[in-house]
């Protein structure tokens, strides 16, 4: 048996390694490790509670929006307000222009490189300027730098990369078309974040974001801005984004079948009106085929091979964590999230899945499209190209819902329903990040944070095993997967990214000693 | 490098008068550009970040974040963006080290934890994790120059803040300069920097040598004026026009906006090539390019200053201390 590591996994966000053992050329077992730990619960107690919406932001700078409304729901409720009209749709005009983002960014900068060979481009004979600059480019690279002490730098950050035998798409067209789509794909992903900086002031971490709403009132010429952009994405979504994905389905089928995981989990995301609970992507909890309501009080955090010394199996609200960096047998700074006893897969793959057997029209109509192409049936879904395949799906339909909203805004109206800090208080605040489920949970005491909380979707699959020893769910996800050259074992990187991993948002602290008695489940 | 003198004037802040470029640069700056030969190498580390830096940099529009990659540096290292995985990324790094390469910048985003090497660990070496802090020290004795981007790396940023509660902080976190106290590190902060900021500094010292610096090692050139001077909302505050609520025209003085003390030209640069700044949305702004950030003594980052008559008779211009007492007399205030 060989243990293999893949220490540090680039292209996610933060410091995740993970460890695998292979036998006969499949992974048996598999540890994944949060290598990183900064405190950001701790550091928000005794603050202006207005200030955690910033403070939470800098938890991830790739899902700050969502850590953002997080924080303004659960400040909303610990306030007793609501965001008014405009604010409900101005959070989803800014929380859908970065899901926007953070899906064409994961699949064309973040994967892409696992599946595209990016030196195709050194035999490129066509006349595209843009394509032929990068070609010139890497040329150069190559002998400017061969036989010199930074010879392996040659072609950065693209190589060096793992090597192994027929890893790498073989059609020249194809690899040339895909670098010439990670190159628009960057400018796209930039007019995605121009969108949420139309509304929300800045990005990555938005500025306007407060309590009841955002700061911008929402003008003529900001709308025509926002929708100027979006028009550019959806194109390069509906034109490229979803073929691209298709094309690499086909190229690499056996994925249908890696990475299956079986425990879903949404908590709904885009407020369809202003009652609260009703979502554009359902919220539920998926198990054994079927879909179950939510409740967020069978919630428990496990620590056994976590390195925390303090007591496990409680409730977040209730958690009493200590960091015990020399834990024996503890392996990660992430614990273990269970929901029932289960642990689960969180992301655009449940939320789909979710949607979907929910009986969401919208959702239904397109993956039904999407099978069609492969004469597959839902049961596919659930695997390493099913989760890229879901998030094109809602790049898609956001871009369609996109439209109402914006129709929908009152513009010159008021961005925001007004506050005042309470002496005491209680809130939760759920939202769906890019990745998956996202709690934030806050006491208030003479008007400062006496405690604050966040259940982050990468604690949730990127998680340890738990107490009992069931693996974590990308763990588990390993098992199986072949690893054709162990000192190039990309196969595993390509399970574990399509997850889409955020380390930063999964490493926390809880200070417990201030319980949350009691909070109101959106 | 190739850079023309229209990207390089438009990078470092669009016209020389508007932000006292000196004209000295501007008639140096195209034959710099003629003689800069190759593309220097960059090892981008990041240590207890959040990646916004990283995030930021891909919003660069003018030059983008592809230019610069393949005409403007060599970029050796970067987690978020580099196609090696595990030991195929960590060579890059295990080279340089032992090859004593001294031929590259460093660039430090994520303040750096010293209580515990576990805090942070990227890689390994020989069968063992490697901390954050030791690829700091390592690269740091060799590279020809230090940047530390966004402010956790500057000042230590979020990460390095107490608990109001301990008066600790978790895990020992530094900023670079902390961790290499005899080198000389240029800072770029920002919570995030704007790319323009970070790719500028970078041709700055490419191009023209060390930016002049102010009194917290950042480029004046980008820092050398507060908010306040080059805010949307300055004819407001000259009038004496002040916004009460959010969403309110005016100036955003009494909501809390920390304008007045923090050296940034985002009012003017704004973000994503022009589409909105942090005063412009009517928000405000919170210090984030300040070594006080997100502190600010016990103040934090959003205070309403009407709200008690203490905190409006400690206010010390006269103009605004009569402004706010009108507000107050004038009904309730909300935040």
């Amino acid at each position: 048996m060989a243990k293999i590591y893949l220490d540090p996994i680039t292209r996610i966000e933060g410091h995740l390694s993970i460890e695998v053992d292979v036998q006969n050329g499949k992974v048996v077992d598999a540890k994944s490790k949060g290598d990183m730990f900064r405190g950001f619960e701790k550091i928000l107690q005794g603050r202006n509670p207005v200030d955690a919406n910033q403070i939470t932001q800098r938890i991830c700078g790739v899902c700050p929006v969502s850590h953002g409304i997080a924080s303004s729901k659960c400040l909303d409720a610990a306030f007793g307000i609501k965001a008014n009209k405009n604010g409900r749709l101005l959070r989803n005009l800014v929380l859908g222009a970065n899901f926007l983002q953070s899906h064409i960014l994961h699949f064309y900068h973040l994967c892409a490189l696992d599946f595209v060979d990016i030196t195709a481009i050194l035999n490129y004979k066509g006349s595209d300027a843009g394509l032929k600059a990068v070609q010139a480019w890497a040329k150069e690279e190559l002998s400017l730098k061969k036989g010199r002490i930074d010879q392996i730098t040659a072609v950065g950050p693209f190589l060096p990369r793992y090597e192994a035998k027929d890893a790498y798409i073989a059609d020249a067209d194809l690899n040339v078309a895909a670098i010439a789509h990670y190159l628009q794909a960057l400018d796209i992903r930039t007019k995605a974040h121009k969108m949420v900086t139309v509304f929300g002031g800045r990005a990555p971490h938005l500025i306007g974001l407060v309590p009841g709403g955002l700061t911008q009132v929402p003008t003529k010429a900001l709308i025509r801005e926002y929708k100027k952009n979006l028009n550019d994405v959806e194109k390069f979504v509906n034109e490229i984004y979803i073929k691209d994905v298709i094309a690499v389905a086909r190229a690499y089928s056996d994925y249908f079948k890696l990475g299956k995981y079986d425990n879903h989990l949404s908590y709904g995301v885009f407020e369809s009106d202003d009652s609260g609970s009703s979502f554009m992507f359902q919220q539920g909890v998926l198990s054994g085929g079927k879909v179950d309501k939510l409740d967020t009080s069978l919630i428990r955090e496990q620590v056994r091979y976590a390195r925390y010394k303090s007591a496990s199996d409680l409730h977040p609200l209730k958690g009493q964590t200590e960091p015990d960096p020399h834990k024996g047998g503890a392996y990660t700074w992430l614990k273990a999230p269970r929901y029932d006893g289960k642990p689960m897969e969180v992301g655009p793959l449940p939320r789909v899945a979710i949607s979907y057997l929910s009986g969401n029209a919208a959702v239904k109509r397109e993956v039904d499209a999407v099978l069609k192409e492969f004469n597959a049936d839902i049961s596919a879904v659930f695997s390493v190209l099913g989760r890229h395949a879901a998030r094109a799906i809602e790049s898609k339909l956001l871009c369609i819902q996109i439209r109402e909203w914006l129709d929908e805004l009152e513009t010159g109206g008021a961005p925001r329903t007004p506050y005042e800090i309470p002496s005491t208080g209680e809130g939760e605040g759920l939202v769906e990040a890019p990745r998956g489920a996202l709690g934030h949970w806050i006491v208030i005491e003479d008007k400062k944070i006496a405690n604050y909380q966040c259940v982050v979707p990468t604690t949730w699959f990127c998680g340890p095993r738990d107490d009992r020893g069931n693996l974590g769910p990308v763990e588990q996800a390993l098992i199986g997967t072949p690893i054709a050259d162990p000192a190039n074992p990309i196969e595993a990187a390509r399970v574990v990214r399509s997850f889409d991993p955020c380390i930063a948002c999964a490493v926390h602290i809880v200070e417990g000693d201030r319980e949350i008695t009691q909070f109101r489940v959106c | 490098m190739t850079l023309n003198r229209r990207e390089f004037i438009k990078l470092m802040g669009g016209t020389a008068a508007v932000f006292g470029f000196s004209g000295v640069l501007l008639q140096g700056c195209k034959k710099a550009i003629q003689e800069a030969a190759e593309r220097t190498p960059v090892i981008w580390l990041q240590a207890q970040s959040c990646s916004g830096c990283s995030v930021s940099l891909l919003n660069a529009i003018d030059p983008g974040i592809a230019t610069v990659i393949t005409e403007h540096i060599s970029l050796n290292y970067h987690q978020t963006l580099m196609g090696g995985t595990g030991d195929a990324a960590i060579r890059v790094l295990e080279e340089a080290v032992k090859k004593q390469r001294k031929d590259f910048v460093l660039v430090v985003e994520g303040s750096i934890p010293v209580d515990s090497e576990e805090y942070c660990t990227i890689g390994m070496l020989n069968g063992k994790h490697v901390s954050a802090l030791e690829w700091v020290r390592e690269l740091g004795k060799n590279a020809k120059a230090i940047l530390a981007f966004g402010t956790c790396a500057a000042y230590g940023g979020i990460p390095a803040a107490e608990s109001r509660k301990t008066g600790k902080n978790p895990t020992g976190a530094k900023s670079l300069a902390e961790i290499l106290p005899n080198a000389s590190i240029i800072n770029v902060p920002g919570c995030p920097p704007h790319p323009d900021w970070m790719i500028g500094t970078v041709l700055h010292y490419l191009l023209k040598g060390m930016p002049e610096l102010d009194e917290y090692k950042r480029p004046k050139l980008f820092f050398g004026k507060t908010v306040h001077d080059q805010c949307e909302h300055l004819p407001d505050y000259k009038r004496g026009r002040f916004a009460k609520h959010w969403g309110d025209e005016g100036c955003l003085y009494l909501l809390g906006c920390l304008g007045m003390d923090s050296g940034c030209d985002i009012p003017k640069r704004k973000w994503l090539g022009g589409v909105n700044s942090c005063t412009g949305c009517g928000s405000g702004c919170i210090g984030c390019t300040e070594p006080v950030f997100p502190d600010y003594g016990q103040r934090g980052l959003y205070k309403h200053l009407t709200a008690s008559l203490d905190e409006i008779n400690s206010l010390e211009e006269p103009q605004i201390r009569a402004a706010v007492l009108n507000l107050r007399n004038g009904g309730s205030i909300n935040g």
